[in-house]
């Protein structure tokens, strides 16, 4: 019911935590389980191999002259099967910025989700847009947040990028499971076929490329991760299914079509044939 | 041994609506406009941090008067139920209808609570068409909870009645964006000069692009339909 000194949050998952916790698990467990000495320690078997749970392979970012170029694959296996081919694993949170998450696929677009939902609610609370490192900032405070899931197995880890209008360019955050967060000026890639993405990108990768030069190099890192990594997904030429990339600049965030992407699969493969 | 005082529930009810309704008596106008892409929205409103006029959810707007501490409240209150249930089912659940109908069971339990003070508030629910609803809503809310669907135009404040006249008189169905919006500052403009000739010491109030806040629900945007009109805008239609 209303009572009008209740309703001072700007953060929308505290909001959810006070009001509508059941909403947040299994982020915060509704009612905290108390560890004693006689339960079994926490370790990294307990809930993650005692569930069939999807798990979301590769995704990357890159900066690039205009801004930032974020991607990922669009498989997501179940211990060694494929369990979704055109899962989507990079997410728009506003007008300028998004998130790319690897790990437990599940958690990980609720994690999406409620996040856009955050950065939304905090806009029009108090009126103005959150600044690129304050959604930074908060995301790394939640992951931290989430401590306990992470020792249980369940594990997510994002990539944050976005156009910082203020410093006029494109920006990446990478984070580990406890909330680390760290710069990262030029490129990055995470999941499992990051570090072959990341492979390919130290070797092509260049500062103050072009947005055709990054569409390229990002596309031939995906096509590495699959090439290298059994759980990653390539082009799949007859489901015409296609990684995902989006590209965030000064006008904001679009989705590179998946004509193009097509196109540059097709321009790729013709140039690892020779 | 002193007894309580007696207080009839009719004399308790009465001084309430006398409380609240000497409140909107005093609010300044906000009016909400169908044009032929939308709703807009105009409030005077000379502050450029405090509004009137706000996004509530996708299609959904709240324009709002009477004491700000308390439509304020009541704003936070609707974005804060909004996003709940649009994350807890969908975005497209989430309807003006159900708005109003929240607010009207809250405004209307805190009118009826024995020892409350009644808001000074006066609200009205916006809704843009789109793909879960046909037409246009407009949704006028009172101080008490009761509530109405409006249809073309809407006014809310202390001299709604006499905006309403005027609107009745020139309110086109399928107007341009740019004539809804003149037409907004030009109710504003009669209304004030209308309390100028009652007193003539005051000086005339000047309606400009900087003291008059214009929001709207515009269908061809993407899935945010509100966008507020910054001044530089507004000051082409000066």
């Amino acid at each position: 019911m209303f009572d009008d000194r209740d309703y001072s949050s700007s953060n929308f998952i505290e909001v959810l935590r006070q009001k509508r916790p059941d909403l947040l698990a299994p982020f915060h467990t509704v009612n905290p389980p108390t560890h004693s000495h006689q339960t079994a320690p926490v370790s990294g078997v307990s809930a993650k191999s005692d569930l069939d749970l999807l798990e979301g392979t590769t995704v990357l970012a890159a900066v690039y002259d205009e801004g930032v170029v974020i991607a990922g694959d669009r498989q997501a296996t179940d211990g060694f099967q494929v369990g979704e081919r055109r899962i989507e694993k990079v997410f728009e949170i506003d007008k300028s910025s998004a998130i790319a998450i690897a790990g437990i696929a599940g958690l990980a677009i609720e994690m999406a989700r409620l996040f856009q939902v955050q950065v939304e609610f905090y806009e029009k609370i108090e009126g103005t847009m959150l600044s690129l490192d304050g959604k930074a900032n908060f995301l790394s405070n939640w992951l931290r947040a989430n401590l306990n899931m992470a020792l249980e197995g369940l594990i997510v880890v994002p990539i944050f990028a976005g156009y910082d209008s203020k410093q006029a360019q494109g920006r990446i955050f990478k984070y580990d499971a406890i909330g680390g967060r760290y710069d990262e000026s030029t490129y990055y890639a995470i999941g499992s076929g990051g570090k072959d993405a990341r492979s390919t990108l130290k070797k092509l990768y260049r500062p103050g490329m072009s947005r055709d030069e990054i569409l390229k190099i990002v596309s031939e890192a995906l096509w590495d991760a699959a090439d290298e990594d059994l759980g990653t997904g390539g082009p799949d030429l007859i489901r015409d299914i296609f990684p995902t990339i989006k590209v965030i600049d000064q006008s904001g965030i679009s989705d590179i079509p998946d004509s193009d992407v097509k196109a540059l699969y097709t321009e790729l493969l013709e140039r690892l044939k020779d | 041994m002193s007894s309580p005082y007696y207080v009839s529930p009719e004399q308790i009810i009465q001084d309430k609506r006398d409380l609240a309704q000497r409140g909107i008596e005093q609010a300044k106008e906000v009016i909400a406009l169908e044009y032929n892409n939308g709703i807009v929205m105009v409030a005077e409103n000379p502050l450029t941090t405090v509004f009137k006029i706000s996004e509530v959810y996708d299609r959904i707007a709240l324009a709002a008067t009477g004491l700000s501490p308390e439509y304020e409240a009541l704003r936070r209150y609707g974005i804060e139920q909004a996003e709940i249930k649009g994350f807890n089912y969908n975005r497209e659940d989430v309807t003006a209808k159900w708005l109003t109908t929240v607010y009207s069971q809250s405004i209307g339990a805190n009118f009826r609570e024995w020892d409350s003070k009644p808001l000074e508030v006066e609200l009205l629910v916006c809704e843009v068409k789109g793909d879960a609803s046909s037409s246009n809503r407009i949704y006028h809310l009172s101080f008490d909870g009761t509530f109405g669907e409006e249809e073309q135009y809407a006014v809310i404040g202390g001299r709604a009645d006499s905006i309403v006249e005027i609107l009745e008189q020139e309110h086109r169905e399928g107007m341009s964006l740019e004539d809804a919006i003149r037409l907004g500052i030009k109710v504003f403009e009669t209304i004030e000069a209308d309390v100028d000739e009652e007193t003539s010491e005051e000086p005339r109030y000047e309606i400009a692009a900087d003291t008059i806040e214009v929001a709207l629900l515009d269908e061809e945007q993407e899935r945010r339909k509100f966008r507020r009109l910054p001044t530089e805008e507004l000051e082409k239609l000066f």
